[in-house]
């Protein structure tokens, strides 16, 4: 097979990589300060998705421009999601935790089915079907557009969390909690906070994937296992390791596809996890537990 | 108020008499209630997968049931009395609701789609001995088991696959070309590994000018397919064939497109490339693939009503195989009633066993069912996809237009 190809599909795979990446750091954030696993992550994605193919179908926008007002719109189901619910649950046993957010998950998509129907709807945007050639490289132009976008909204997060008040006062939480507490932190509200900026990350990084897939409201099932294979690959609560845990298996996912079967590419993804978790259980950048 | 009472509840003379009278005359127009009985709709019971995975197919099928009864009156036929119910797309739901259906009197069963939820459907009415046709469903076995109540008026899979490679042999010779290499992509579920099993061991007898140079068996519930068209690509063949389902057909095009990839032609062997959603969602990109299908003949004149009718009923709805297997079960039960003159199921399934139906739909000529209860005769054809339309290229006597080819180029299309 010609090395065009292989750097056809490598390209590919790492530009899906990216947005998966972008997908995985919600959960990823939310898990490392709230410690909360949210198990309704892709059904969120989902409904991103699903905002997106609405504002698409009723004004012609594209998703590139609604990236911003959807990531606003998850902010706010994320927080009032933290804020009116998992608030309860944050003291309450792990399993307690699990069923709630399962249940959310399984009503949301539910409801999806209700509105939306079960068949796949995705939006036709000017470049849907344009590809960039460089030389023996052909790139799919919303898979660049999509990429790039998740490094914007990665670079962002990355300067809120470093460089704002709010941003340093939910890493206090995250690094302890009690001492948050006793500086005076209103720990809930940062809380409620961390899970709508999360949602957010969710909300541009479905926006986006839109671009590149289809959505039904069965998807978001799918979504919630890879992104937990994404997080816990790149490092639970690692932010760089979400973004290298997507490259690394959008990359793999790709590659064993020309390489081996295509419908074998999920056995390699979840055959990287299973040597991470022997050899790295905390994650590629995680930090081992005390 | 006590002695109206009384008086109420007394049968005078009057009334005794008035009530004689009634009596009498229901005794004298019994015979004609006999004969309006014999004249009565026959109850048929519709299998149909109306909900889960393939609800869209069942609901596809429903539109043949909604167009039969106008036609079916203006053949001269009898009415029927369509119960519906819904398979949930499982074959255990499937069987229970014919069992259902016959113990509320349902006097013939019609469907169900799908071979595993038909051949627990032809148990039922073989047991129960209550005439089954079969609108869809390709497994051979079905009629295989030496089944007295069970018909099938659809192509087995060996029938479609053969048909497929004869009528490929067809366009070649019609247009002057053909490919010399082709790729074969395929759904990997149940039926595109047995379809992949099918081509292997019938594409030989066929001596085909191509080669399949590659097989790429992909998941049918993938959200990106860009790796299989680029391994496609990578391998060079002039022609794609595929097996694929809806949305797995508009993502390989979508692929196709993107990376710049225009085969010399795509030779579909399944569903997915004539669909309506396809033709809707990729516009100008669904013309030029090629279904090799169960269809219809489009010059027989009956398919030029059904055709009428649907448009009438279901505004921009294509007639496709879904309406028109469906349809003709119903035609098949309203002719046996017609000669049987009877519901007695014995007497249906004897009626049906000799069934000749000319004035039909599908290709080929005509609908009779043989020893084993399968309609042997029937053709199938390669379909083109036209501007939004579907026109038939082969076999020559069912045909309604001339092959393009090749391909139009994906970056080429106005």
């Amino acid at each position: 097979m010609p090395a065009e190809v292989y750097l056809n599909v490598a390209v590919g795979g790492v530009l899906t990589g990216l947005v998966y990446g972008l997908m995985a750091l919600g959960l990823s954030v939310i898990f490392g300060v709230v410690r909360v696993v949210n198990f309704a992550h892709g059904e969120m994605m989902t409904i991103a998705m699903y905002i997106a193919i609405v504002l698409f179908a009723t004004f012609r926008i594209d998703p590139l421009i609604m990236l911003l007002p959807i990531a606003a719109l998850l902010f706010g189901l994320g927080y009032v999601m933290q804020a009116g619910l998992i608030n309860r649950f944050i003291t309450r046993p792990e399993h307690s935790q699990f069923l709630l957010l399962v249940a959310v998950a399984i009503i949301m998509i539910n409801v999806l089915l209700i509105i939306f129907g079960p068949d796949a709807q995705n939006v036709q945007t000017a470049y849907s079907y344009d590809s960039f050639q460089i030389g023996p490289l052909i790139v799919d132009a919303a898979k660049v557009y999509a990429a790039a976008a998740a490094l914007v909204v990665t670079a962002a997060l990355f300067a809120f969390f470093r460089y704002t008040h709010i941003g340093t006062a939910i890493r206090a939480c995250a690094d302890n909690y009690t001492g948050a507490l006793v500086v005076g932190l209103d720990v809930k509200r940062l809380y409620a906070l961390t899970f709508g900026l999360g949602s957010a990350c969710v909300g541009a990084a479905g926006t986006m994937l839109l671009l590149i897939f289809d959505v039904t409201p069965a998807a978001g099932p799918a979504y919630t296992l890879l992104a937990f294979v994404i997080v816990i690959t790149g490092g639970l609560g690692s932010m760089p390791g979400a973004l290298l845990g997507g490259i690394l298996i959008g990359l793999t996912e790709a590659m064993a596809g020309l390489m081996f079967s295509p419908s074998a590419k999920s056995m390699f993804a979840f055959g990287i996890l299973v040597l991470v978790l022997l050899f790295r259980p905390q994650g590629i950048m995680g930090k081992r537990a005390a | 108020m006590s002695r109206k009472s009384q008086n109420s509840t007394r049968v005078s003379r009057r009334t005794f008499s008035a009530g004689l009278g009634a009596v009498g005359f229901i005794a004298g127009t019994a015979p004609f209630n006999i004969v309006r009985a014999q004249g009565a709709a026959l109850k048929v019971g519709v299998l149909l997968p109306r909900s889960g995975y393939q609800a869209g197919i069942g609901q596809d099928c429903q539109r043949g049931v909604d167009i039969a009864a106008g036609i079916l009156k203006d053949m001269g036929m009898p009415s029927l009395q369509i119960v519906n119910a819904d398979t949930e797309t499982n074959v255990e739901i499937a069987r229970s609701r014919a069992e259902k259906l016959i113990s509320e009197g349902a006097q013939l069963l019609v469907g169900a789609f799908d071979s595993g939820q038909s051949t627990a459907i032809a148990q039922v009415a073989e047991q129960k001995g209550i005439p089954y046709v079969i609108n869809i469903a390709a497994a051979p076995p079905i009629t295989e088991q030496g089944y007295k109540f069970v018909f099938r008026n659809f192509p087995t899979a060996p029938m479609i696959l053969g048909d497929a490679f004869a009528n490929q042999k067809e366009i070649f010779a019609a247009v002057g070309a053909a490919p010399k290499t082709a790729v074969f992509l395929h759904v990997n579920d149940t039926f595109g590994t047995a379809m992949k099993g099918g081509i292997g061991a019938v594409m030989p007898k066929f001596d085909m000018p191509y080669k399949i140079v590659e097989t790429i068996a992909y998941d049918p519930a993938a959200r990106d397919l860009s790796v299989e068209i680029s391994k496609a690509k990578a391998t060079g063949a002039e022609a794609m064939i595929v097996v694929s389902r809806l949305n797995d057909a508009i993502l390989l095009t979508r692929e196709l497109v993107k990376q710049r990839w225009s085969p010399t032609t795509i030779l579909s062997m399944g569903p997915g490339w004539y669909e309506d959603q396809y033709l809707k969602t990729l516009g100008k990109l669904s013309d030029g693939p090629l279904s090799f299908v169960p269809w219809y003949d489009p010059n027989k004149p009956l398919s030029k009503q059904l055709e009428a009718a649907l448009a009438k009923a279901h505004a921009g709805v294509n007639l496709n195989t879904n309406h028109v297997y469906t349809f003709e079960a119903l035609l098949v039960a309203a002719d046996a009633y017609k000669r049987a003159g009877s519901t007695d199921p014995k007497a249906l399934a004897d009626a049906i066993r000799t069934t000749n139906i000319t004035n039909n739909v599908s290709p080929g000529p005509g609908i009779q069912f043989d020893a084993k209860g399968q309609n042997s005769a029937l053709k199938n054809s390669a379909i083109q996809n036209r501007a939004g339309k579907l026109v038939t290229v082969a076999p020559k006597v069912a045909a309604n237009a001339k092959p393009e080819w090749p391909l139009a180029p994906y970056d080429k299309r106005a």
